[in-house]
């Protein structure tokens, strides 16, 4: 099943259904080492080694792993806050060099500006991003609209004036979702959104986000310890091993789409979140 | 005992009050000789009496000190900015900063009177030399201390260091900003009263000097009355504005 540790060995094994790699990926990491130091480096001492990735266009992937297995760090790498110390990485077909206008990314704490109302915070990506940025004061009552159609669609209709306090941790959540997406980017990367919801919240934002993305076909990356979830959201999954994380299977997930919470109670959902179980139990024995 | 708003409004008009009426009784009971300490109802006879020359020296007081408060709120947000944005700054400025504002300005006094003569000049700048550590050490940390998280929501976007500290690093920082204003306006005024002391023919702190050696204390006293009245009405006056402009920090009272 999953690829023992060999120093320098393959960093992936497909168990999946076998697909021919599309000819042009969006998202390409070729052998992809991060050390976060030049000290490190020297030693060997790598937090994530010989990362090879590529994923389709509009395609929505999941990566788990247990905890410190470099997946936060992956993140980094993916959005150009980090540069990788070897190999490339390429987003829609150019080399990532710093962080991309392109990308909407949401954390596990929704981190929204507590002096600005929702709508303000929605917006405040626009206030950055070029070629938004420039004509912000002409176009002002066009964002707006355009956000509070996003907020309503999450589910926070006639929430816009409120501050983020005044909102519950699955609305603020909502809402930092809509503040990725309000620039239109082509990849939106989460990073655990939903861990610090309760099971009820997360059920109900998972559909929020799937329903997003059948709309919009955006690329995700979604960075998650709930197998779950993964499994539900994803056509590809992902298992990272402990750190120094590699990514050490490839799983593709064939459940029919449009997916219902349903199906999370049907056998083959349940033998294939137990496949990939047992993969990370392996890991943490190690 | 019910915390309604009311209630903290009055309480501490009616502290106030109390205090006067124990100080009234303690002297009349004691014969407290008024040269020692005098009586509230002395000090307000005074406050009558004198009512126009208190009035001239108060103003003279009180716009020497806005200008140099304003002179420090300009010149302790400029540095603030300038520490908290950059750690080379903040760790070349900061000791010697330091080590400034251990000096007491009362010191500077007969400096600036040699470089600007004596009157308004060195009291507007005592007061400005005096007020304006707070502040900039206010507006540094709050910038210094800036959560990483709150800065790769922008940084994520491409943002430049510039966007985050004016989006996110200073309105983080108002509460703190006001909070040192409080501070620095009751320096202020103490700096301004000193440089009068010593270098004026008009103000409060000219007042007290020539009152005390009149042997007029209730007059002397009345002064720092109008004093302590100048500064609170400015402490309420920055407490209101931040009601208004940081409700989102105090949602926890």
């Amino acid at each position: 099943m999953g690829d023992a540790q060999r120093p320098g060995g393959v960093g992936s094994t497909d168990i999946g259904t076998g697909r021919a790699e599309a000819q042009a990926s969006f998202v390409d990491f070729k052998d992809v080492w991060l050390a976060y130091s030049d000290e490190l480096e020297a030693n060997h001492e790598f937090a994530i080694e010989n990362i090879n990735l590529q994923t389709r266009d509009g395609e929505f992937i999941a990566i788990v792993g247990p905890s410190g297995c470099g997946k936060s760090t992956f993140m980094k790498l993916a959005t150009g806050l980090k540069q990788p110390t070897r190999g490339h990485i390429r987003i829609d077909g150019s080399k990532v060099n710093g962080p991309l206008k392109i990308v909407g990314m949401a954390f596990q704490a929704p981190t929204l500006l507590p002096w600005r109302t929702t709508i303000d915070n929605v917006l405040l990506p626009l206030e950055i991003v070029e070629p938004y940025r420039s004509q912000f004061r002409s176009r002002r009552a066009e964002f707006a609209e355009r956000a509070k159609t996003l907020l309503a669609t999450v589910g926070l209709g006639g929430y816009e004036d409120k501050f983020p306090w005044e909102l519950s941790g699955g609305m603020q959540q909502r809402a930092s979702i809509c503040r990725a997406l309000i620039h239109e980017p082509k990849m939106l990367l989460l990073d655990e959104p939903f861990g610090a919801l309760d099971a009820f919240t997360r059920e109900e934002l998972w559909n929020v986000l799937r329903d997003l993305w059948t709309l919009q076909h955006f690329n995700v990356i979604l960075v998650t310890h709930d197998l779950r979830e993964a499994t539900y959201l994803a056509d590809t999954i992902y298992v990272m091993s402990r750190r120094p994380g590699r990514i050490v299977a490839r799983r593709e997930v064939d459940l029919p789409r449009p997916r219902d919470l349903e199906i999370t109670y049907s056998k083959p959902f349940a033998d294939l979140v137990l496949e990939l179980r047992e993969q990370i139990g392996a890991i943490r024995k190690h | 005992m019910a915390m309604n708003s009311k209630a903290l409004r009055l309480a501490p008009v009616l502290l106030l009050i109390a205090v006067l009426l124990i100080w009234e009784i303690v002297c009349r009971a004691l014969e407290v000789s008024e040269f020692i300490f005098p009586a509230p109802s002395a000090i307000i006879a005074s406050l009558i009496e004198f009512a126009g020359v208190i009035a001239t020296h108060a103003w003279r007081t009180f716009w020497t000190t806005m200008v140099g408060f304003a002179i420090a709120i300009a010149v302790g947000v400029l540095l603030g900015f300038l520490i908290g944005s950059s750690r080379m700054a903040y760790a070349a400025v900061y000791p010697l900063m330091t080590a400034f504002n251990a000096l007491p300005k009362a010191a500077f006094v007969p400096i600036l009177v040699v470089w600007f003569g004596i009157g308004a000049g060195p009291a507007i700048l005592t007061a400005f030399l005096i007020s304006f550590f707070p502040i900039m050490v206010n507006i540094a940390t709050g910038l210094a201390t800036l959560e990483p998280e709150l800065e790769d929501v922008l940084r994520v976007l491409g943002a430049k260091r510039t966007d985050v500290l004016f989006k996110v690093g200073l309105p983080r920082s108002l509460p703190y900003f006001f909070a040192s204003l409080k501070v620095a306006i009751t320096l202020a005024f103490v700096g301004t009263t000193v440089s009068e002391m010593t270098a004026s023919n008009e103000g409060i702190g000219y007042l007290l000097i020539s009152a005390g050696s009149a042997l007029r204390m209730p007059l002397a006293f009345a002064g720092l009355v109008v004093i302590a009245a100048m500064a609170m009405a400015m402490y309420e006056l920055f407490a209101y504005i931040e009601k208004h402009t940081t409700g989102w920090a105090h949602r926890g009272a």
